[in-house]
């Protein structure tokens, strides 16, 4: 009797460390997670508008109709990404997310206080190798560091009236996510 | 024979405690690092590096990605005032005051996030298109059949959960009550007999 009372409550503690192993590990194993399914739908490094948010159509639960939306899937390993995303007229923001869906930073037009936002995005490792001088002059040049070396970027124009939802698109598609390509670098950093 | 038996139990229990709790908390979510005013509840925390491990694990199993915290804040609903769940065949009204931001939206969705396909297609009000009285207050009410002012249709459906997203606010991770943030009252104020 008394080994089987021990046997419950072993078995009880030992899923006590089966749950918490489970809840670290769901992100890492969904396959149904946002990035999974923008994955599908959206091109590397390049902005993709999604579809607006319908009843017929939802690509994720829980997204808000009122904004034209588009996505930036990025993979840093051949280099930093270079975004730029013109303001509309009523509120846009940028957000990013990490391979695991994590918000790691998110700006909107008012604080990046410019017609166009701008951002160099980045690994760690990437923004350790800016050369000195590069880093000062930039100094006006906002360089964001992505703690994975792939992630989604989140371009959101709000259409505060349903008839607004066209103009909010197309400030959107104006919107430019691409490989910074800078040729004088790479051969400075191999001379070092 | 016995050893091998009471191995299995254990494991068994582990394997049945283990995931169901798992199971649980991602479909349901915890009470951590939650705010709770009126009858509206957010996870500030959500939109940044310091999402708990109950949160990401809940994310990634329903595939939404949270408002960065730089962005905005999500509150929802699925009950009244008085705790009663949200039903699609009453009349709700929302009214009051909303906390200070730039703007901010309300959307209707089902118990999964879908929306809820209507004729008129109005999934929820913006700050900028609801209809104000003079002193600046509004008014939204909900139900499956039209009604005069800013009518949100409900299409009748049993449970629908409703989301009340703060943009460019200085409502965050240091809110802490009804008065950083004074949220919109909801009130059933008559159901179908």
């Amino acid at each position: 009797m008394i080994r089987l009372l021990l046997t419950i409550i072993g078995g009880v503690l030992l899923g006590g460390v089966v749950h918490l192993v489970s809840v670290l590990g769901l992100p890492r194993i969904a396959t149904q997670d946002a990035y999974s399914r923008l994955a599908a739908v959206t091109t590397e490094n390049a902005v993709t508008p999604l579809a607006q948010t319908n009843p017929a159509n939802a690509l994720l639960p829980f997204m808000d109709p009122a904004f034209a939306m588009a996505v930036c899937r990025y993979d840093l390993s051949n280099g930093p990404i270079k975004l730029t995303v013109p303001v509309s007229q009523s509120y846009t923001s940028v957000s990013f997310y990490t391979r695991s869906d994590v918000a790691y930073y998110a700006i909107n037009d008012r604080s990046a206080g410019r017609r166009v936002i701008e951002l160099d995005l980045m690994t760690e490792a990437q923004h350790e190798a800016l050369p000195e001088e590069e880093d000062v002059t930039a100094a006006d040049r906002l360089i964001i560091d992505s703690p994975t070396a792939t992630g989604l970027i989140v371009l959101k124009a709000l259409a505060a009236e349903p008839g607004l939802m066209t103009q909010a698109q197309a400030s959107l598609a104006a919107s430019n996510c691409r490989v910074q390509t800078e040729p004088p670098a790479a051969p400075a950093k191999g001379k070092r | 024979m016995r050893l091998i038996f009471l191995t299995l139990l254990a494991l068994a229990i582990a394997a049945g405690v283990g995931l169901g709790l798992t199971w649980t908390t991602a479909t349901r979510g915890v009470e951590l690092g939650t705010l709770t005013i009126g009858s509206w509840t957010a996870r500030p925390r959500s939109g940044s590096n310091e999402i708990d491990p109950y949160a990401r694990a809940s994310i990634a199993r329903s595939g939404e990605l949270p408002i960065g915290t730089g962005d905005g804040i999500t509150f929802t609903a699925n009950s009244d005032d008085n705790k009663k769940l949200l039903d699609g065949r009453c009349d709700v009204v929302i009214s009051g005051v909303t906390p200070p931001a730039r703007f901010w939206t309300l959307t209707l969705y089902d118990t999964k996030g879908r929306l809820v396909a209507n004729t008129l297609e109005r999934y929820g009000f913006t700050s900028q298109e609801v209809v104000r009285s003079a002193d600046g207050a509004f008014e939204i009410r909900i139900a499956a059949r039209s009604r005069a002012g800013n009518w949100l249709p409900t299409s009748a459906i049993d449970r629908y959960v409703l989301a009340l997203r703060l943009y460019d606010t200085p409502v965050g991770v240091a809110t802490r009550s009804q008065k950083d943030a004074p949220m919109p009252t909801i009130v059933t104020t008559g159901c179908p007999s």
